[in-house]
Order: structure tokens, then C-alpha cells, then sequence
């Protein structure tokens, strides 16, 4: 398979115009120092710090190798509790099966949690096409949907919007309300514009934080209300989640829970945390009165040939990896063009869509570390990320383990690193190259394209490292 | 769709990764006593903007009496439970009593529109997050810890915990989940503009814990 020629230039327009927006780099610079600095108050003591994370490693990974029998365990628990369990491959049979059941509720109306799944399926725009209402009441969530934008941020998905551009918003949507940039009376604002959408809607549709093998429960992580409404007040609830979100037992919850609260936004823990286990039951007077769960492969369970590569499925989507990253605060959520951005989204996208697609993504890395140090289930991101650009300029294009594997090799590139490899393999030819490049320095060039754009043009030394060690008195061997 | 489902199965089985040993129980024991559990609690919900007051354990409705009417929360939604009895029979005539005692569909807008503050109780506490635990049933239901812009929470001091961890493990709740079990931290928030924290959005504005002594 040969890469889309078009995806790296794409790319580099994304992130031209993306470090062109000094509004939007404002915004993010701002919105990442303040929760970079949270996070690290959370976790004041090391040893604490690296034992959760440990145990949250350690539950995740012990979770993935059990993955078919727990999500049997966790369908036979959900469907004993009364919930309806339902399996899609793709995004297409998972927006097809959640259109399904609200056409059958005769559901018009529709109030949505947040939910990652459901950007990774398209399933507004899904829904929206067939006639369907559908109201994002996350407050960061109806803000990008006023704005017809993708999230930006797995966890903040407004990060890039400033007060004045969600004020302009209202204003622009809600020209009756007063205007105001107060983020207090802003909020109040979004309060009472989607307070009489929650008692009118006719299903509720969240995405889920950890599903519970054990006892068929599903968990949801949220501090606004909107989730716990969203998820109560409809007649019909439908949760959609990847199939790698299952986990064994109860009790590997509270860790998780607790290294995901901080990791993500600096919280000891989030306002509310919502488990689900049943639809409404007999003589009970509110909650819904059928429950849904929708779980999604869409390429997760491919991801697994490969031992290595399985560790990105570990992800609890805290975000930490995502503010850490010192591309991401200069470029911004968009600038990717993925769902998932950020280190995550570059171990994961090319994964999942191919790198032929997005391969192009592992470029957008310096390598520098910090996302694997802040990972709450200590996913090897760096690692990851590396082993995604050489299987890019891998010489077998066999699609396994990873589609579009070798598409961005390049004829030169290869042949450059093959005559460097020789070089340096040998001694001999070592010696003749250095003793080349340090006499003939005058000869190198003084430009060397983007390179030079901002930096000057490297020159070799007038003597040879080994020259200079020689005449130190350093021992030949 | 069973297909789906066998496929994604065989998929997931076909490609099994090694083994790793079952993880460790967590348990993390501060070994706090009963004090400095309660200040504990007080400690993180006050962060998050939660009131806390500690009362006797036979004097609380005296305690709504004399301090909501004052804040002008006068129409109060109460349960079917012993706590609503109790307020019920004690409560001054400040208070008009809304008892949420049929299903939601038949009065939606005014459980929206027209209540105060709710009234619950919990089934217990964490001390170490700052958490009301909450298991809503047919006496309590769920929306009553939600949709009032006040809510109300009794919380029995015995039955606070450390943390998560050691109340799951107490209580045994892998025998056995409700309906819809919670976890309440403070009142309802959001830092989606701006990463600015900002009080009520769709949750309760303010959440009042009575520690019952």
C-alpha cells in the first residue's frame, strides 16, 4: 500500500496555520500550564504516585489478556441486570444499531454526555442526518457544536476557545440572553439554555469510563451533572464504549478511578461518579426504562497481534499524555486531524486508520519522554511512537501488524540511512569519511533547505574526534 | 447482530496476549480515626465549595428549620424514606413539602422548575475524596440529588469511610450493585471555558452535608 501523498502535506498545513493563530496558542499555552500544575499537586509523594500507577498498569494489562472472557462475563451480567448489550465491528454498524433503538423508541430528541466513542463513530452528524435532534450538554461540547468544530481536547474539548469567542457564540446563537464574557454568567447561561432540553429529551446517549465484569456495571466520570442527567431523566439510555474498556472486578475500580480524577484534571476525584447497573425497576419512579450498551471494536482488537503495540489499549483517557506534550500546547487538539490527538492519538490513530493514512502523525514528536512519565497505566509512549515511525519506512509492506506499514518510505531517505549504516559499521570507512568531511569542510553547503530556515548550516570540525583524542594523549582503544 | 459479536470474539481470543499475574488487591489503610476522618471529609468538600456542619444526631430538622428559610429555600423535595417522615413531622410552616411520590414522567417540569432544594440521605462517606455515597431507590430517587439547584445530604458519622476502597470491601458491594449507586463530591462544575472552575452548571449550585453525631 502506498501512503495518500496528500496526508503529509495536509499535515504540514495544519500545523502552519495552527502556529500562525497566536489567539489559539495563547489559549492553549494558558489552559496546559495551569493543569500540568494540578496534576503535579495531586500527586505529592513518589513512591505513592508510582505504587497507583503500578496498580493501575497492572489492572488494565491483566484486564486486556481476559478481554473475551470478560466482555462474555460482563454481556451475561448486563443482560441478566436487564441491559441490552449490543456488538458493533465499525463505526457504520454502531451508529446503524443506535439509530436502531431510537427509531424504535420512536426517540426524536436526543441529550448526549461526552463521549470520545461516539466522535470516533461520527455519530452526531449520523444521527443529525436522519432527522434525529442531538444535543451535546457537556459545557465544552455545546460549545464546539455551536461552533461546528471536532473536539480539540480529549477531556477539555473547548480548550481552544477563549471567554470572548464562546461570549461571541452565545450571542450568536442566543441573541435574547444579555450579553456577557463573565465565565460565572456564562456558565449560568448554559445552565438554563439545556436545563429544558434535559426534561424534554427522549433518550440520553453517554459514553462509559470503566464497564465492570463482575457485577455489569457501567461507570461514568464527570463533574457537570450532564452525564447523571443525561443518563436519568430520558426514558431510554444508550452507552457506547470500546471493547477495551472492560474491566475484571469492583474493586479495580477505586484505583483507577482515583489515578484517572488526577491525572486528567488535577482532582482528588470529579464531582459525580454514576454506576449504572440496571434499568429502571419496578416500583422505582425515575431513570430510564431501557438501557443499551453498544461495544465497539472499530480496530481495537487488531491492535492486539502485536505484544508491544497491545500497551496502547491500556489507555484510560485521562488526557495527562495530551497537556504534557510539548507539540501539542504548540499546535493544538485540530492541527492532528484525528480524533484522538496528542501522543496518544499518534500511538493510536495510525493503529486504527492505517499508516498509509496517518502515519505521517509519528513525525509530530521530539522524543522528549514526558507523556510516558505522566501515563497513569504507564503505556511506553515514546517507545510506541518510535516503533510506529520505523514501521512507517519499514522495507515489508506485509499488512501485519500494522496497515500501510512501509508506505512512507522514500527511495533516497533509505539509501541515505543504508550508506550511513555502512559507514559507521566499518572502521576503516569510518576513518575515510571523517578524514573526507574534515579536509573538504570548505565544501559543504551553506543551505540545506527547511534546516537552515532558522538555523545555520552545520560544518564538520577542522580535525576528526580521534585526531583531537590522539593529540590529547588519549589511548587508542 | 451476533455475527459482530462472534467475530469481534474469535478476533480477541485469536490474538491472545501472555499472561500477567492477576493484580494485588488494593487496600490502602491511613489508619485515621474517627476525628480526623470527619475532618478529613469536611476538608476536601469545603475545597470543592461543599458545606459541611456537624449536628446532633437528633437535632438536624431543627437545623433546616432555622437556617433555609432564611436563604429563602422554602419549597423542599422529600422522598418516601424515614428521613422524609421525620422532616415531615418536624419541619415549620416555612417549608412547602413537593414529595417526589410518583414517577418522573408525571411531573417533570415541576421537579425542574419548581423545587428548592432536595432533601436525602446517604449510605455513607469517604473521608480521604470527600465523597457522599449514595444507593437511590424507590424512597429516594435519583434525580433528587440532581435536578435541585440545594441539595441536602444526612451523613451517619459511623458510617464514614477512608476511602472507595475500603467501603466497597466492607460492604461487600461485589454480592450485589443497585439500580444506580453514586459518588457526590461537592456541587456541580465545570472548567470548560478557560480551565476556569465555575460553580452549578447542571448539577445542584451548593450541596449541604449534615454530619449526624
Amino acid at each position: 500500500m502506498k501512503a495518500n501523498p496528500d496526508q503529509v502535506e495536509a499535515f504540514h498545513q495544519r500545523i502552519d496555520e495552527a502556529l500562525h493563530n497566536d489567539q489559539l496558542r495563547r489559549n492553549f499555552r494558558s489552559a496546559l500550564t495551569g493543569i500540568m500544575a494540578r496534576r503535579a499537586e495531586q500527586f505529592p509523594d513518589d513512591s505513592q504516585l508510582q505504587a497507583l500507577r503500578e496498580q493501575a498498569r497492572a489492572v488494565r494489562a491483566h484486564a486486556l489478556v481476559r478481554q473475551p472472557e470478560l466482555l462474555e462475563q460482563l454481556e451475561a451480567k448486563l443482560t441478566g441486570n436487564g441491559i441490552q448489550v449490543h456488538w458493533a465491528e465499525d463505526t457504520g454498524q454502531a451508529n446503524a444499531i443506535i439509530h436502531g433503538i431510537l427509531e424504535a423508541a420512536g426517540a426524536r430528541t436526543v441529550v448526549k454526555g461526552k463521549s470520545m466513542v461516539s466522535e470516533e463513530t461520527g455519530l452526531n452528524h449520523y444521527l443529525e442526518e436522519r432527522g434525529v435532534e442531538v444535543i451535546e450538554s457537556d459545557l465544552g461540547e455545546y460549545i464546539i457544536q455551536l461552533a461546528h468544530e471536532p473536539p480539540s481536547h480529549i477531556v477539555a474539548p473547548a480548550i481552544h476557545k477563549n471567554r470572548r469567542e464562546v461570549a461571541e457564540l452565545f450571542r450568536e446563537f442566543h441573541p435574547d440572553i444579555p450579553y456577557t464574557e463573565d465565565i460565572d454568567e456564562l456558565t449560568q447561561t448554559a445552565r438554563a439554555i439545556l436545563r429544558t432540553r434535559f426534561a424534554k429529551a427522549d433518550a440520553g446517549i453517554s459514553g462509559v469510563n470503566f464497564a465492570v465484569a463482575e457485577t455489569g456495571t457501567l461507570c461514568l466520570v464527570e463533574n457537570e451533572g450532564n452525564g447523571r442527567l443525561s443518563t436519568t431523566a430520558p426514558r431510554l439510555h444508550i452507552a457506547i464504549t470500546g471493547v477495551e474498556k472492560v474491566v475484571e472486578r469492583l474493586s479495580d475500580v477505586p484505583p483507577l478511578l482515583e489515578i484517572l480524577t488526577k491525572s486528567a484534571t488535577g482532582q482528588p476525584i470529579t464531582t459525580y461518579f454514576n454506576m449504572i447497573s440496571r434499568p429502571r425497576q419496578r416500583g422505582e419512579l425515575d431513570g430510564p426504562e431501557a438501557v443499551h450498551l453498544v461495544l465497539l471494536d472499530n480496530g481495537r482488537s487488531r491492535i492486539r497481534v502485536d505484544e508491544e503495540l497491545l500497551d496502547t489499549l491500556r489507555c484510560i483517557r485521562c488526557g495527562a499524555c495530551i497537556n504534557h506534550c510539548p507539540v501539542y500546547v504548540q499546535l493544538g487538539g485540530h492541527a492532528y486531524g484525528t480524533v484522538y490527538p496528542g501522543p496518544i492519538g499518534i500511538a493510536l490513530e495510525p493503529q486504527r486508520i492505517g499508516l498509509d493514512k496517518v502515519g505521517t502523525l509519528t513525525s509530530a514528536c521530539t522524543l522528549c519522554g514526558a507523556c510516558g512519565e505522566v501515563c497513569p497505566v504507564k503505556i511506553p509512549l515514546p517507545k510506541l511512537i518510535n516503533r510506529l515511525r520505523a514501521e512507517a519506512v519499514n522495507e515489508q509492506r506485509t499488512s501485519t501488524p500494522l496497515s500501510g506499514r512501509g508506505s512512507l518510505r522514500k527511495p533516497g531517505e533509505a539509501a541515505a540511512w543504508r550508506l550511513w549504516q555502512q559507514i559507521y559499521g566499518h572502521p576503516r570507512l569510518y576513518r575515510l569519511f571523517t578524514l573526507a568531511a574534515t579536509r573538504l569542510r570548505g565544501l559543504t553547503p551553506p543551505r540545506l533547505g527547511a534546516w537552515t530556515r532558522y538555523r545555520s548550516a552545520p560544518k564538520p570540525a577542522r580535525r576528526t574526534l580521534r585526531e583531537l583524542a590522539h593529540r590529547e594523549g588519549f589511548p587508542n582503544e | 447482530m451476533s455475527d459482530a459479536r462472534d467475530r469481534i470474539l474469535e478476533r480477541l481470543r485469536a490474538n491472545r496476549p501472555h499472561s500477567v499475574p492477576t493484580p494485588a488487591a488494593y487496600a490502602k489503610s491511613l489508619g485515621w480515626d474517627r476525628e480526623q476522618r470527619i475532618a478529613h471529609f469536611s476538608e476536601r468538600m469545603q475545597a470543592v465549595r461543599g458545606e459541611v456542619h456537624r449536628v446532633a444526631r437528633s437535632d438536624w430538622v431543627t437545623w433546616i428549620n432555622n437556617e433555609l428559610p432564611a436563604r429563602g429555600m422554602r419549597r423542599a423535595l422529600i422522598g418516601r424514606s424515614g428521613i422524609a417522615e421525620h422532616f415531615a413531622a418536624r419541619a415549620t410552616q416555612d417549608f412547602e413539602l413537593l414529595r417526589y411520590d410518583r414517577p418522573i414522567e408525571d411531573w417533570k417540569d415541576t421537579l425542574f422548575d419548581a423545587v428548592d432544594f432536595a432533601l436525602t440521605g446517604t449510605l455513607a462517606g469517604l473521608a480521604e475524596s470527600g465523597s457522599l455515597v449514595l444507593w437511590p431507590d424507590e424512597t429516594e430517587p435519583r434525580l433528587m440529588s440532581l435536578v435541585p439547584p440545594l441539595h441536602v445530604a444526612l451523613l451517619d458519622a459511623e458510617r464514614l469511610f477512608e476511602n472507595f476502597a475500603d467501603l466497597i470491601a466492607n460492604d461487600d458491594w461485589a454480592s450485589g450493585m443497585p439500580t444506580n449507586a453514586l459518588l457526590i463530591s461537592g456541587p456541580s462544575k465545570t472548567a470548560d471555558i478557560e480551565q476556569t472552575l465555575a460553580y452549578g452548571i447542571h448539577g445542584p449550585k451548593q450541596l449541604i452535608t449534615l454530619i449526624l453525631e
